[in-house]
């Protein structure tokens, strides 16, 4: 299988990536579905999983072994054991991403409420603030970088683990290198390793943004 | 629940057991191939990155370090898969083309986490270390990598687990191993040997991970946990 | 001894750390650098242990260019204090005062039976030995950090801001002990601190240190609150340094009056023989009761039985300063301090002008 491209082929054949531009914006618009929903999924659940381990702190010791183990999970293990219970569907793909996002961002979150300083809390409670109002008004906002840094991590990463899931038919991008390897053809390889690179910093580059949206008082 | 009761009872098959697909052979593959690439890994990134993060004064070194911390975030944004298919369509297939990513994807978070961890070692600790006359390698060993080895640890496991996963993948592209059982298996669309591949290889992942926790708790010192928890 | 000639220290970015400092540190005893931040007084410092090499000028230690030594052989015959202590969190407390031992190639036995040794000269528990640094509180770690810098037992030390760290009333005790400490040692010691207080509680000389470097002043405490060069470190002393040279007048140099002292069973018309305002009753043994103003007394009864007004606090006349006599003047219903020797027997009274006469004759001298 020595595939070297012969040499009147080059590397990109960009008439072939002309040709299937509306084939690879499809693949695109699966990859952002398949990497940002488990992404907002992740979120969900975190957020309250980590306000519970950072108010019981005796919690948040177990979680974290839960949380790292998961992380550790290869990705290809997890697809094709799902495959038993949700079949070749996008579940399959979603719900390991979501279990990733959820064991970066629970930390994210736990070690962001921490970062609360403990002076800033005790005004807030000093000047009247209840609990609920005191969370949403006081220590959220304070704790947004800290969990934005985790997001931006689950995203990109969601992003390039999404093409793994080509070897089950699943994999938005990926099936580009699926595609090109099983024709010994570089062009859509190389074509949906760029891709996915440059929607990983686009999507990067949108939650920097955000954040600087949501903590103003940040800016430099 | 029928799909782990066959994995299960693939598992319970005698040729699972022995010969070039059985296996203990496939484990081995697995663990040479991951090891190598682990061992690469380790001899490229641990010396840089403890050197970087040691060596803190002038521009160049902030100018690398920055390059440093932005490779791991780099590193996150490429497709493993694509790596794989890239690397052997170029390269040609075999070990050494299938290393090349594994050991790409690896040396960011050990490279990183080395880095961070010696830099992020107090200052005035470091002060202090060359005050009373320790001469700088004498800094790095006593001092620095100590102080650093909690982070250092965590990069080589995200490596090892990262190494121990994309080894999985590139059963695609050829590799040996365990994950010639979950391709092979999507390929035939025999999925009590993808099941039982799979378990495998979760199974190897949990092993590393416990492996490293063990190692935490042998060489990190217990002066650098209290203070981590303070 | 260390001197210094003509230290200069410029940085790559331009500013000046140091600029043509001169001055000796006298063997065995705490030469302290003051100063406000950005004077250089760090910087000065750390040319002693080659942590800072200056541009120009040379340090000698006892004679010799500091730098015909390699750096970390230099550093080890020299004791270095912190801020914050810098210890070691991945070392236990006796491994931390080793430290300097071990790098000598000591045994690991014979350095931390001398750091448990240590532990007990610095006032620490030897049975925290075996803890971690981030088990100990704030005053305890700068213990530790003063046993590691004894712990080779080197004939300098060089203390950058070794107190400022921990609370004001741990800071007290620690410069309190550490003074007991070099009492017995007698180390050449460098201290550095911003606190105008500490260096002049701590140092047997003070330079001063202004921004750019410049060495303003460099003199006895005494003479620093006494005679300032200029403005500025005038202005750093503080505008109470009158009271404060009050500290380096013995009590023991005021004349104190015994005319208004008065037994307990004497009559009014005593008191009023006396011609003072005020008279202080004193118990068979002459120990002070309280006071009694003689002008409000009408009748002809024993002092005994006239009101009186509380004591307030004495002064001893041996060992306190003139500070301790005004501060006692100030508080007392009198206006006047009661002087006792070390048994409490009342020795005599001082008004504030008797105080004023005292740092009249002092300065004149």
């Amino acid at each position: 299988m020595i595939a070297a491209p012969a040499d009147d082929e080059p590397l990109i054949r960009w008439d072939w990536l002309a040709r299937n531009a509306d084939d690879i914006g499809g693949m695109l618009a699966d990859h952002v579905y398949l990497s940002v929903v488990p992404v907002v999924i992740g979120l969900v659940i975190a957020l309250p999983v980590g306000l519970a381990c950072a108010r019981w702190r005796w919690i948040y010791p177990p979680v974290l072994a839960v949380t790292s183990l998961l992380y550790a999970l290869p990705a290809i293990a997890l697809f094709v054991v799902l495959i038993a219970f949700t079949g070749l569907s996008h579940t399959t793909v979603m719900i390991p991403l979501a279990l990733y996002t959820l064991s970066v961002l629970v930390p994210g979150v736990v070690d962001g409420l921490r970062a609360v300083p403990d002076h800033v809390r005790q005004a807030a409670v000093a000047m009247g603030f209840g609990p609920l109002r005191r969370l949403v008004q006081v220590e959220l906002p304070i704790a947004v970088p800290v969990v934005m840094a985790g997001l931006r991590v689950a995203t990109v990463s969601n992003i390039s683990l999404v093409s793994v899931g080509a070897l089950i038919g699943i994999g938005g991008l990926g099936e580009l290198f699926t595609d090109g390897f099983n024709r010994d053809f570089p062009t859509p390889i190389i074509a949906g390793v760029v891709l996915t690179i440059l929607l990983a910093v686009a999507a990067d580059g949108l939650l920097i943004l955000v954040q600087r949206l949501l903590t103003p008082w940040s800016r430099q | 629940m029928n799909a782990i009761l066959n994995a299960l009872r693939w598992f319970g098959q005698s040729e699972q057991w022995s010969g070039p697909d059985g296996i203990p052979q496939r484990l081995l593959e697995h663990l040479w191939y991951s090891g190598l690439a682990f061992a690469i890994t380790l001899v490229i990134a641990l010396p840089l990155g403890l050197a970087l993060g040691h060596v803190r004064r002038g521009r160049a070194a902030a100018a690398l370090g920055f390059a440093v911390v932005s490779s791991a975030n780099g590193a996150r944004a490429l497709p493993t898969l694509g790596l794989l298919i890239l690397a052997v369509l170029l390269a040609g297939s075999g070990v050494g083309p299938t290393l090349v990513p594994l050991v790409v994807l690896a040396v960011p978070p050990v490279l990183v986490n080395a880095y961070t961890g010696v830099r992020q070692v107090e200052p005035q600790i470091r002060d202090a270390a060359e005050g009373m006359g320790m001469t700088g390698s004498q800094v790095l060993w006593r001092v620095e990598i100590p102080v650093a080895l909690p982070l250092v640890l965590l990069g080589m496991r995200t490596a090892a687990i990262q190494i121990v996963s994309t080894a999985t993948i590139a059963a695609y592209v050829g590799l040996g191993g365990l994950g010639r059982y979950i391709i092979d298996g999507l390929k035939r669309q025999e999925y009590d040997s993808t099941a039982g591949g799979a378990i495998l290889v979760i199974a190897l992942a949990f092993l590393i991970q416990l492996i490293f926790t063990g190692l935490h708790r042998l060489s990190v010192s217990p002066g650098v946990r209290l203070s981590a928890s303070h | 001894m260390i001197t210094f000639e003509g230290v200069s220290k410029r940085f790559p970015d331009g500013t000046v750390a140091l600029d043509d400092v001169s001055l000796e540190c006298a063997t065995g005893e705490i030469t302290v650098f003051v100063g406000t931040s950005g004077g250089g007084k760090t910087t000065a410092l750390r040319t002693v242990n080659r942590m800072v090499e200056p541009t120009s000028g040379r340090v000698l230690i006892d004679g010799a260019d500091v730098r015909d030594r390699p750096p970390a052989e230099l550093r080890r015959g020299i004791g270095y204090v912190i801020q914050q202590a810098g210890l070691f969190p991945h070392r236990t407390i006796a491994d931390n005062i080793a430290t300097v031992p071990y790098l000598l190639g000591e045994g690991k036995k014979r350095a931390r039976a001398r750091a448990r040794e240590l532990m007990e000269r610095v006032g620490l528990d030897p049975a925290l030995a075996g803890r971690y640094p981030a088990q100990l509180s704030g005053g305890q770690q700068q213990r530790v950090g003063v046993a590691r810098a004894l712990a080779a037992d080197p004939p300098i030390m060089l203390m950058d801001e070794p107190f400022s760290a921990v609370d004001p009333v741990v800071r007290g005790e620690l410069q309190a002990e550490f003074l007991r400490l070099q009492a017995e040692l007698h180390k050449t010691i460098v201290f550095v601190t911003h606190d105008i207080d500490e260096a002049i509680k701590m140092g047997d000389r003070i330079a001063v240190f202004r921004t750019g470097g410049k060495l303003v002043q460099f003199d006895t405490p005494k003479n620093l609150l006494a005679a300032p060069a200029d403005d500025f470190v005038a202005d750093f002393i503080g505008y109470d340094r009158g009271i404060r040279r009050l500290s380096f007048v013995p009590a023991a140099e005021l004349e104190l009056d015994d005319r208004a002292v008065l037994p307990e069973n004497a009559s009014v018309a005593e008191a009023r023989a006396t011609g003072a305002d005020w008279v202080l009753l004193t118990d068979s043994g002459r120990r002070p009761l309280g006071w009694v103003a003689v002008s409000g007394l009408a009748t002809d009864r024993s002092l005994q039985h006239m009101p009186r007004a509380p004591l307030g606090h004495t002064f001893n006349v041996r060992a306190d300063s003139a500070r301790a006599a005004l501060d006692a003047a100030v508080l007392s219903p009198s206006g006047l301090a009661v002087g006792v020797d070390d048994d409490g027997v009342v020795v005599g009274v001082a008004s504030p002008l008797d105080l004023t006469n005292a740092i009249g004759r002092e300065s004149a001298r």
